[in-house]
């Protein structure tokens, strides 16, 4: 067995910004799951004695104007962030994994249609889009996934694609032709694990992505539905009030700013590691 | 070149179809009645009928498109029932706002980002680098709406340094610019560092080139060859990672106007959705996709112009 530091893991810690990303990941998750445990005050409950309060020991980020408490709040939002950013991640990661491949794999023409839809999808800006199908779904975050979905899903397509078209003629998969494997074989067990590093690089660069999507659409108002404490939809609170209660604003941020630092670190560490060679581009 | 051009071009004009007619023939089919919106919750079915009807909403859907793209292309985007005004006029009244946004936040990136790229190339691998491209993961990192409120909150109402709303007074010059640098400047914050990335990585590569060091032999004196001629080539990537960025630039504009609430594209749509206000909606969004893939198409050909191995078609 490899000692520790040899693994992906160990290798990641020792990179100090690598470190740091797992730390605020680990924040966040863990404020995510314990949110209900952590949080001071019921996250919805108003107290309208304590409206437009200042961050103080009783309430440490203040309070909105109808007196929620902000970091309650603010706990609650990591798990819809999470939430919203797995989900729709998922989803258009495989079906940009399983359009790439096609696109990669199967006929010229098929490429070319597909290569063309990811080309058209591109076109749309993510926000402006989002706007345009708020006007004909309803408010929720099941919109706010399939926004992100349909902006997003080309990306993996384009980058599976290259990936599967650069190793279709590739020596080992003749190789593997001329000895007489099908196609279920080369695709899964040859193209597949060979697409996976560029892709799951991928995936960890757009969390984030989603997670400012989300906090972006819910600030607009077209995420989440009203009274849900998400990033975004708090940051519309404290800009709703931005004279009376600039500590939301300032509050609201940070924790957007470092989850999406945090993201981006791990996603170019990993980058680093798993794909030697772009190490140089840096 | 041309033979380049022609394909690109026409790639353009297939997508910016393809997108807008994906998106009017959704519009159209998905449930969720304009005419219940426009015309109130006690019209007649009667009345409503004869909306629909003269609206051409119960022709096939194959139809409504054909005719939506035959008004386009005659320059009619339609009417915005609200305000009573041609969605044309709406939109093209909006869209300066916007292009002066995006432009200025092109402007902020370039400079700032090109100057920071060429100062980290500089002094690689020394702290002042690493500074540097923290810096940069720093500006990627946060999102453009956060931005924009920050700097709304501390350089407006805070320090009172610049103006929080409007776009200034019309034929003022002056006033113009001094409300477009906050907004601007947060939609190109981001942009800063990834400009500064692309400008430290191109230009590292740039200096190993031989014509460098034949400068640097010909005695030329070192920040001559650094900012002037490795620059020079550095700058490149750029403008086609900038070409790109418009999308992403658009999106932020719609932030940057409802936080520091300008006119324009975005804030138009965002007052349209409420209302479902689908030709103001179709109008600003055909707009808004035509101006980024033209300028996504014009940063491809500069770069095709300048080094010709971009020209390879994918």
């Amino acid at each position: 067995m490899k000692p520790f530091r040899r693994t992906l893991a160990g290798r990641l810690l020792a990179d100090p910004q690598a470190a740091i990303a797992m730390l605020i990941i680990a924040a966040l998750v863990l404020a995510a799951v314990f949110a209900d445990l952590v949080a001071p005050y019921d996250y919805s409950a108003m107290n309208l004695a304590d409206r437009f309060a200042r961050p103080s020991a009783d309430y440490w980020l203040g309070t909105d104007n109808l007196g929620r408490d902000t970091f309650s709040r603010l706990l609650q939002g990591g798990r819809i962030a999470l939430y919203v950013a797995l989900t729709a991640v998922s989803v258009s990661a495989l079906i940009g994994l399983a359009l790439g491949m096609i696109a990669g794999y199967g006929p010229r023409w098929l490429d070319n249609v597909l290569l063309f839809s990811f080309d058209t999808l591109r076109a749309y800006p993510t926000i402006i889009l989002a706007l345009a199908l708020a006007a004909l779904l309803p408010r929720g975050l099941s919109t706010v996934i399939i926004v992100v979905v349909i902006t997003s899903f080309s990306e993996y397509g384009r980058v599976v694609r290259t990936q599967t078209l650069s190793l279709k003629h590739a020596e080992f998969i003749l190789a593997e032709r001329a000895m007489g494997a099908g196609f279920g074989r080369i695709v899964f067990h040859h193209l597949l694990p060979n697409v996976l590093g560029p892709f799951f690089i991928l995936a960890a660069m757009n969390l984030p992505v989603v997670i400012t999507i989300e906090a972006g659409m819910s600030f607009l108002g077209i995420g989440v539905p009203p009274g849900t404490p998400s990033w975004g939809a708090t940051l519309k609170d404290g800009f709703d009030h931005i004279r009376t209660t600039p500590w939301i604003i300032i509050a609201g941020g940070l924790p957007l700013i470092l989850v999406t630092l945090g993201f981006t670190f791990l996603g170019e560490a990993l980058r680093d590691q798993l794909d030697p060679k772009l190490r140089r581009g840096r | 070149m041309l033979h380049y051009t022609l394909q690109r071009a026409a790639l353009a004009v297939a997508i910016v179809f393809v997108a807008i007619s994906a998106l009017y023939m959704v519009m159209i089919t998905l449930p969720g009645d304009p005419t219940s919106v426009l015309l109130g919750p006690r019209a007649t079915p009667e009345i409503r009928a004869e909306f629909r009807a003269q609206m051409g909403l119960d022709d096939p859907v194959l139809m409504q498109l054909a005719q939506f793209w035959g008004r386009v292309l005659s320059g009619d985007l339609g009417t915005d029932y609200y305000r009573d005004r041609p969605v044309a006029d709406a939109v093209m009244g909006a869209l300066p706002h916007t292009v002066a946004l995006v432009v200025g936040a092109i402007v902020w990136s370039a400079t700032l980002g090109i100057l920071l790229g060429a100062f980290s190339a500089d002094n690689r691998n020394t702290w002042l680098d690493r500074v540097s491209g923290v810096l940069s993961v720093g500006f990627i990192a946060a999102p453009s709406f956060v931005v924009a409120l920050y700097a709304l909150l501390f350089f407006a109402v805070t320090l009172g340094w610049f103006p929080t709303i409007g776009a200034g007074e019309p034929g003022d010059l002056g006033s113009r610019l001094y409300h477009l640098a906050l907004p601007s400047f947060a939609i190109g914050l981001a942009w800063v560092g990834y400009v500064a990335r692309i400008v430290r990585a191109s230009m590292l590569e740039a200096l190993g080139e031989n014509y460098i060091r034949t400068a640097r032999a010909f005695g030329l004196p070192r920040r001559k060859v650094i900012y002037s001629y490795a620059l020079r080539v550095a700058i490149l990537p750029a403008v086609q990672v900038l070409g790109v960025g418009i999308g992403g630039m658009l999106s932020s504009a719609v932030f940057a106007e409802i936080v520091f609430s300008r006119p324009g594209i975005g804030s138009l749509i965002y007052d349209s959705v409420s209302g479902r206000n689908y030709p103001l909606v179709m109008g600003a969004m055909l707009v808004a996709i035509g101006f980024f893939v033209t300028c996504a198409l014009v940063a491809d050909l500069i770069n095709a112009a300048l080094d010709p191995r971009h020209r390879k078609l994918s």
